[in-house]
């Protein structure tokens, strides 16, 4: 396609338009995505807490999150007057565009992806680190008590799972031998027995799999890991003081974030876009028809997690990060890296 | 400008300030209008000052200036959470008073009502203390338990909440049944089910044991000096209980145990609830069984107002009618306190009489009051996220604390 544009259009400009329509193509099917997903999460909590959920705004309550949508995009955004202006409004910005940026290196297919670069983990890491800097900002420039305490618990948070987060892709990445997430997936294919398509049936790398849903959890701040917002501690976190579209930048961020980690999770431990298992019928459906199967699986287990479980004190979940998961990783990734020198490269 | 040695701080110069919050009155965990302030030290509260008194309403005053069924409303708003507890004090008082003898059926019944709200106290309280750690799903489910008994409520009084259902003598009608046999029946299908299932999922839970065991441990010392009652004494492991030790009304052919708690923290008053709610049903059980046919209220008719059909045929059955609705019944000179076990410990009412219609005076024993002051010895060296588990763990509600 880039080239079809760059003999119409010429080379800088061509290129220009055919990554706009790339990213758009990425960008605003995501958006639909949040919002289906946030119906389909507030169904799912109905049905854990014995009610319907949203069920009343077009058919089956499908519409609800754009009614919803409709209902910030006309709300005032409220700035506190002792808030510092631009920082307050580049913070749900920041935020907003990371989560979207994040997707660039994912694939959703057979060389289906939009930057196919051979640091697409490194890539992740780095970008998601910017996440945070969402929040921090918008704790700081609030000048609001509960805002700020929420920045400082997602800057210790965010940081000690990334650690872990670190460790364990680089045993996938160990294991795969590259950083590129298509080869990664590619990697994975028939994994177990030449019949199952996917790291986390390894029992090596099976452990790095939990490991990775849980620090999921916590790098996005989601139950039961979501002290950033705890409601009953701290009023909405660092979102206390946000409404309108400014609010609603965070609420889309977090949820396309938790997406992404869906994604990434499908990607690095069950296969990306490949079928379950390898039978080539289940290759005539689409790869992205998998991959979105997966990442909703990954979504429904997010979900549960959240309607099930009480949430972790300050220092117990800076414990979990520090103390168990951190040495857990670090072990397993010289138990990958020994048994790789062991098998792969010992000749 | 060069900075010259007066001017240029050093380390150790600089005083360090508590970062001081404000926890409510407008606060999603504060249990109503709380103001806490709390003075943190990064997540660690070094005091906690509960400031009280935003929902006052001069319960007591207005009381004074109220015949003594007039005044009966008045205790549905104090603990919305368990009005009929409330109500309970409050007519064994008068009844005391007026040395009047109550039918057995009435008693029964307000045992079993009161078991009743204690059930549906103890929803609200374990379901938001369950919130306050960070679970949603419990809580929703525990409310479907309340609702059911809301509905009881509507069908025995006519309202759901403020049922001004237990009045001077008895209660104030005869329930059908119907409504019997269907609490019943919900005491052994719908309820134990509903609320075993949504225990299971927090009571063997790791992290809500992380957020609760060992949090604001409380001897069995410090909760008599602090002047504990209910759950939260029981929870420190002294097994005192109205019911058993002053029983009133019918507790005394009652059959129940009383949980205590062995360390005194947070999970063991999460948990004597949860037995106690267990052992509510119990009772309601064996109300339900030995309930005898009979009157409902006294029939002294110059407290207890005649029945409708009585009015009719009667000259002086209205006559007492008009009199009950106008001045009010006169209750003879003297003093008395009663306490009942509420659902959240013990609630006492102090009635002074000077033999006329109105109470010379009303005093009333919150039990949130003498359980919040203990908020500071009780948070101090604790997390920011564990306020919300002391407050959860305490039962709270303001419309007692504050009257």
């Amino acid at each position: 396609m880039t080239a079809w544009f760059q003999s119409q259009l010429g080379m800088g400009l061509g290129w220009f338009a055919a990554n706009l329509i790339l990213v758009l193509a990425i960008a605003l099917p995501l958006m639909l995505a949040v919002a289906m997903v946030i119906y389909g999460e507030r169904r799912l909590w109905g049905a854990f807490a014995l009610r319907r959920g949203p069920n009343v705004v077009g058919p089956f309550g499908l519409l609800q999150s754009f009614a919803d949508g409709l209902k910030v995009a006309l709300q005032e955004v409220i700035i506190p007057s002792a808030a510092n202006r631009a920082l307050f409004l580049i913070a749900p910005i920041l935020t907003f565009t990371v989560a979207q940026i994040l997707w660039a290196v994912i694939p959703f297919g057979d060389k289906m992806v939009l930057a196919d670069i051979n640091v697409g983990l490194l890539y992740i890491l780095a970008a998601s680190s910017i996440g945070v800097y969402g929040v921090i900002i918008a704790g700081w420039s609030s000048n609001s008590k509960y805002p700020f305490y929420s920045a400082l618990r997602a800057a210790a948070q965010m940081v000690s799972y990334e650690v872990s987060i670190g460790f364990v892709l680089l045993g996938v990445v160990l294991w795969a031998n590259s950083f590129n997430l298509s080869d990664i997936v590619l990697a994975q294919k028939g994994h177990i027995f030449g019949l199952i398509n996917g790291f986390a049936l390894n029992p090596l790398l099976f452990p790095l799999s939990v490991i990775f849903l849980i620090s999921a959890m916590a790098e996005t701040a989601r139950a039961p890991f979501d002290l950033t917002e705890a409601e009953s501690e701290l009023v909405a976190g660092y979102q206390t003081e946000y409404s309108g579209m400014a609010f609603a930048l965070y609420w889309l961020g977090e949820y396309a974030n938790v997406l992404l980690m869906c994604a990434l999770n499908a990607t690095l431990f069950w296969g990306g876009w490949l079928p379950p298992v390898e039978w080539a019928p289940l290759y005539l459906v689409p790869g992205i028809v998998w991959l979105f199967a997966k990442i909703l699986l990954g979504f429904f287990i997010f979900s549960w997690v959240k309607a099930t479980v009480p949430r972790y004190r300050y220092d117990q979940l800076m414990r979990l990060g520090w103390k168990i998961f951190l040495p857990i990783s670090l072990i397993w990734v010289f138990l990958v890296s020994g048994y790789l020198m062991l098998t792969r490269y010992s000749a | 400008m060069s900075l010259t040695a007066e001017t240029s701080p050093t380390t150790g110069d600089e005083v360090i300030q508590n970062y001081t919050i404000n926890f409510g009155p407008q606060h999603p965990a504060a249990h109503g209008v709380l103001r806490l302030v709390l003075e943190l030290d990064g997540e660690i509260v070094e005091r906690a000052d509960p400031h009280v008194g935003l929902l006052h309403r001069g319960t007591e005053k207005l009381i004074e200036y109220k015949t003594y069924l007039q005044a009966l409303p008045y205790f549905d708003r104090l603990d919305y959470c368990s009005p009929l507890g409330m109500e309970h004090s409050y007519v064994l008082a008068i009844e005391k008073l007026l040395n009047l003898e109550v039918p057995l059926r009435a008693q029964y019944l307000r045992v079993l009502f009161a078991e009743l709200t204690r059930i549906c106290n103890h929803m609200l309280n374990l379901g938001s203390h369950v919130m306050d750690v960070g679970a949603m799903t419990p809580n929703l489910w525990l409310f479907e338990i309340r609702e059911d008994c809301l509905n009881f409520f509507e069908r025995a009084s006519g309202a759901r909440m403020h049922s001004a259902w237990f009045r001077p003598g008895g209660v104030h009608q005869d329930v059908t049944p119907k409504l019997l046999a269907d609490i019943g029946e919900w005491l052994d299908s719908r309820m134990p089910e509903l609320f075993e299932d949504a225990i299971s999922l927090v009571a063997d839970n790791r992290i809500f044991k992380q957020r609760n065991v060992d949090i604001a441990v409380v001897s069995k010392e410090d909760a008599l000096k602090w002047g504990f009652s209910g759950p939260m004494i029981r929870g420190s492991g002294i097994p005192w209980d109205i019911r058993k030790a002053q029983p009133y009304d019918v507790y005394d052919r009652m059959e129940f145990d009383v949980p205590v708690g062995t360390r005194g923290d947070c999970y063991d008053r999460f948990m004597c609830r949860v037995e106690e709610v267990r052992q509510s049903a119990r009772i309601m059980k064996q109300c339900l069984r030995d309930m005898p046919e009979g009157p409902v209220a006294s029939l002294d008719r110059k407290v207890v107002p005649p029945k409708r059909g009585e009015m009719k045929q009667s000259m002086e059955a209205l006559i007492h009618h008009f009199k009950l609705y106008t001045e009010g019944f006169h209750v003879p000179e003297g003093s008395v306190y009663v306490a009942t076990e509420s659902p959240k410990g013990e609630f006492g009412v102090y009635l002074v009489s000077d033999g006329s219609n109105k109470p010379y005076r009303c005093k009333i024993r919150p039990t949130a009051f003498s359980h919040l002051q203990a908020m500071d010895f009780m948070a101090k060296g604790h997390m920011l996220a564990d306020i919300t588990a002391i407050l959860g763990a305490m039962d709270i509600v303001f419309g007692e604390c504050d009257r």
